[in-house]
């Protein structure tokens, strides 16, 4: 599977295992696909927000007579307009719905309207004056672990502190390098800007929401707190949504919308901007990692000890988890029996950090793989030498006391990937726009220097620590048509594709008809943690089985069969013991068997103060190998090549596969150099796609990529999630062909040009 | 003011207030809603489209200034229920995730064709640098332009 080569489409059912077509591809490239930024209604308002511009103030007074003078405005509404609970959260209700008397971060709402026009509430959100006294920002992780230091919150300044001891926390190595890691504040930056409709009920007896999110019932839930209401009083709709990558995880303007509706009796519509997107959502958290690796003379890791800091920002959000998958990460995909690790998350001033993609993965794994070069340095091996001794298998047990029962490929994942040709030496013409720089063209190909680098993960799927993030599916069979109802945000992962080819599957069905996306139904639990394929997809497997039991009963009881000897051939159901043959189609017909199941994954527990416990549920692993070109003299970077080998279980869908591995890669090279949001003392720099730079598509480097395909028996369809591996080593890996390069020790990502060419 | 400009072939005349912004106008006053904003600061193409035959990104061109041109969305390209091929192309390639990006890089890339028929790889990564993609590290997108020149998908 090669990013280059033809696709060429099997003419055969778009069964598991092919690469068929997503059903929205055709409304997406017309431009029929409702985003949720696409709805409109009848007399609708729209809403905004009203932001604090400080990173920790009082709020003196607020004066909003002016505001309610500008003709068009409907309301204004602040923290005491809040019905039900004033703050809200994923873990912890911690967070505002608006700031009440202090505001935590740049960007904190306080405020919002309703008006005739986005214009008019711009010019109302501008007329109301509010005083501030600022107050001194906490910005700093040491001063907010430190106990000395004033809470900044009731809650505290730590989110959470948590330890991990196993083995001989005392051995001493042969070998010992230590280093310290600086990782930056990325964002998601999804590109369709949130926004959302909300219309009420009449007499404000409840209120639906069509908003892009990727978790339905979440949001229902938080919802539902703050406006004092019922859930079920609260309907949510998935409004069409252009990527998450953890963003909308988190509320953002769900209450808002549905407090302006409430208040005014009409729908209303909020919209956010680039800008206002910036501080409406969380981000990737920054953190500081230090770690001190001891191994044997034969390379043998022995103990990995050592810290891990993240910072939060102002709320909770979800980094008392990311904590979590960070610390019980810091190990990497190899062998290890001891250890001494802690880890803090704190709270700041700074903008709060929650969910994107890899969480807290993606920072651990910068530390352990900067730690496994300079491993490789020490003991006189290749980086890929070091790995292979280390690699984790199948029944090693992590520092946690779990033992991994996933497939664990590890040692095939950095093989396969060192196999992978290099690419050609570079050959520039000057001013090439292949040359690192791109398009600035001011780059000298006499300076390049090539560089190689490496960095293998192991991922978590799923959620963690006994939470019970489960799965609800329903399947309708009606002559030989099914249809599919599920709450799973599609978010541009492709699970609309999966869920249909499922059904064909194991219905013998061509035609999938899905069920608009709600809360009709039980939750689907959030689309993240790289856990849809398997959840929500052993969802519909489910249900889709119970229909295909009763439909071989069914037809058992026609022909006089034992059901248990039927069997679903291509779109026929066929007796395995006999000449019986009988389309899905036609046996299907005058019937409606409905079936609705609830996928649960294993149990899982809590760490205790020593970090032990089973709080996993599986675990995937994937090799990274970058090549890059770096001008020494401009500090500027082109990474040429990746070449990747990921572990996948079973394939599924090898093109929205390859889609997931290659998106993924783009946003790893992000972080490596060139994302990051740029914090000063709690004050956001650059909340515009004109100063925060994403990789475009003379960025993107050549990806060269092997899906391992080992059935994980683990999994309901023997495919473990894709969506994240691919992000997390391929940040380190960059680094490292830029340190390799270069010959500077590089320890913060993104890499930044004076990091280059100079250096402190 | 009044503005008069030809939308996919259509002829429409609007009262419109002089800040109003060309995709403000397609998206709000004629329901065009296919073409997205991204950014607002020209940065990601998700709001390109064609004026005048050539894609511009209509976040930073005033409904006013397109008075009296011809404007093609995406809503326009296809004919008579068929999908134009680049459409097609990015359908069967794969060439989208969320599809917030897709009519931006569509209507970029029937540009691109019409500039260089023929284009190999880096052209095309020339080309579609100012759209910007989040989901699919652009990859399929290439492969989609790629197929689209070829005639093939």
């Amino acid at each position: 599977m090669k990013n280059s080569s033809t696709t060429t489409r099997s003419q055969s059912r778009e069964v598991l295992g092919t690469s068929a077509l997503r059903p929205d591809g055709v409304a997406k490239t017309q431009g029929d696909f409702a985003f949720s930024s696409d709805f409109q209604a009848e007399n609708m308002l729209w809403g905004a927000t009203l932001r604090s511009p400080h990173p920790h103030a009082r709020i003196v007074s607020i004066d909003p007579t002016d505001a309610w003078r500008i003709p068009g405005v409907e309301t204004i509404i602040f923290a005491d307009d809040v019905p039900g609970q004033a703050t809200y959260g994923l873990i912890a209700s911690d967070q505002p719905v608006f700031a009440q008397n202090v505001v935590r971060y740049m960007g904190e709402p306080i405020a919002a309207v309703a008006a005739d026009h986005p214009e008019t509430c711009r010019r109302a959100l501008a007329a109301i004056k509010i005083v501030y006294e600022e107050l001194p920002v906490l910005f700093d992780m040491d001063l907010a672990i430190d106990p000395s230091t004033p809470p900044i919150h009731p809650d505290g300044n730590v989110f959470r502190h948590q330890r991990i001891i196993s083995g001989d926390p005392d051995i001493v190595g042969d070998v010992i390098v230590e280093g310290t890691y600086d990782i930056g504040m990325q964002d998601q930056a999804f590109l369709g800007l949130e926004a959302a409709l909300a219309y009420p009920d009449p007499g404000g007896a409840g209120v639906e929401l069509v908003v892009a999110t990727q978790w339905l019932h979440e949001d229902r839930k938080q919802i539902a707190d703050c406006l004092g209401m019922a859930p079920e009083k609260v309907r949510l709709v998935l409004g069409g949504v252009g990527g998450a990558f953890g963003a909308r995880e988190d509320i953002s303007l769900q209450v808002h919308t549905c407090l302006l509706a409430l208040r005014t009796g009409r729908p209303v519509k909020v919209q956010y901007s680039r800008e206002e997107s910036f501080f409406g959502h969380v981000h990737r958290h920054p953190g500081r990692i230090h770690l001190r690796h001891h191994a044997d003379r034969n390379g043998k890791l022995l103990k990995v000890e050592g810290w891990m800091k993240l910072d939060g920002g102002a709320y909770a959000s979800t980094s008392s988890a990311v904590l979590l998958n960070g610390i019980t990460h810091l190990q990497g995909p190899y062998a290890c029996d001891n250890s001494r690790l802690e880890a803090w998350a704190t709270r700041t001033n700074n903008p709060p950090c929650g969910a994107m993609r890899g969480f807290g993965v993606v920072q651990a794994c910068f530390a352990h793989e900067g730690q496994m070069d300079k491993l490789a340095v020490a003991l006189g091996l290749s980086p890929v030498e070091v790995r292979l001794r280390n690699a984790m298998k199948t029944g090693d047990k992590l520092f946690t006391g779990q033992v991994v029962d996933s497939v664990a490929p590890v040692a095939r994942c950095i093989r396969e990937t060192d196999a992978i040709p290099l690419p050609a030496e570079p050959a520039y013409g000057t001013g090439s726009l292949e040359l690192p720089g791109g398009s600035g063209r001011t780059s000298d190909p006499s300076h390049i220097r090539r560089g190689i680098g490496w960095g293998v993960s192991i991922k978590n799927l799923m959620y963690s620590e006994g939470f019970d993030d489960s799965a609800e599916a329903r399947c309708t069979l009606a002559d030989g048509v099914a249809t599919l109802k599920f709450a799973t945000a599609e978010v541009g992962q492709g699970f609309v594709v999966l869920a249909q080819q499922i059904a064909r599957t194991i219905l013998g069905v061509d035609t999938v008809v899905l069920d608009a996306i709600d809360t009709q139904i039980g939750s689907a639990g959030s689309t993240s943690a790289s856990r849809q394929t398997w959840m929500s997809g052993g969802a519909v497997d489910g249900a889709c089985r119970l229909v295909r039991e009763r439909l071989f009963e069914q037809v058992a009881h026609v022909h006089n069969l034992n059901p248990l000897q039927l069997a679903v051939e291509g779109t026929d159901i066929v007796d395995t013991l006999g000449p019986l043959r009988v389309p899905v189609s036609e046996a299907s017909k005058g019937l409606r068997i409905e079936e609705t199941f609830l996928h649960r994954h294993r149990p899982t527990e809590e760490l205790d103060e020593n970090g032990q416990g089973n709080c996993h549920v599986a675990f995937a692993f994937v090799a990274h190998r970058a090549v890059v070109d770096v001008d020494t003299e401009l500090g500027l970077v082109k990474v040429v090549q990746i070449a990747t080998a990921q572990d996948v279980g079973q394939v599924l869908n090898p093109l929205t596969l390859l889609g997931q591995i290659e998106g993924g890669i783009a946003q790893g090279l992000g972080l490596a150099v060139m994302e990051e949001i740029v914090v000063d003392r709690g004050v956001v720099k650059n909340p515009s796609f004109t100063d925060y730079l994403l990789p475009t598509a003379l960025d993107a480097p050549d990806v060269v990529a092997i899906p391992i395909e080992e059935y994980e028996p683990l999994a309901p369809l023997g495919a473990k999630g894709v969506g994240e591996p691919p992000c997390i080593s391929v940040t380190p890996a960059i680094v490292a062909a830029i340190r390799n390069a270069t010959g500077r020790d590089i320890t913060r990502t993104p890499v930044r040009p004076q990091d280059i060419c100079l250096p402190t | 003011m009044k503005i008069s400009l030809t939308v996919n072939g259509e002829l429409r005349e609007s009262e419109i207030e002089p800040r109003t912004l060309l995709v403000q106008y397609l998206r709000e006053n004629l329901a065009l809603t296919g073409t997205n904003i991204g950014c607002d600061t020209s940065s990601c193409g998700a709001c390109s489209m064609h004026l005048n035959g050539e894609a511009v990104k209509s976040c930073t061109i005033l409904a006013a200034q397109a008075d009296g041109c011809n404007i093609t969305t995406i809503e326009g390209l296809a004919k008579g229920g068929k999908m134009h091929p680049m459409q097609e192309a990015f359908m069967q390639n794969h060439g989208l995730q969320c599809g917030y990006c897709t009519p931006g890089m569509v209507m970029a890339a029937i540009s691109l064709l019409e500039e260089n028929a023929n284009p190999t790889e880096d052209e095309v990564r020339v080309g579609l640098e100012g759209n910007l993609c989040r989901c699919t590290g652009y990859h399929n997108i290439i492969q989609s332009v790629l197929a689209c020149a070829k005639g093939g998908n």
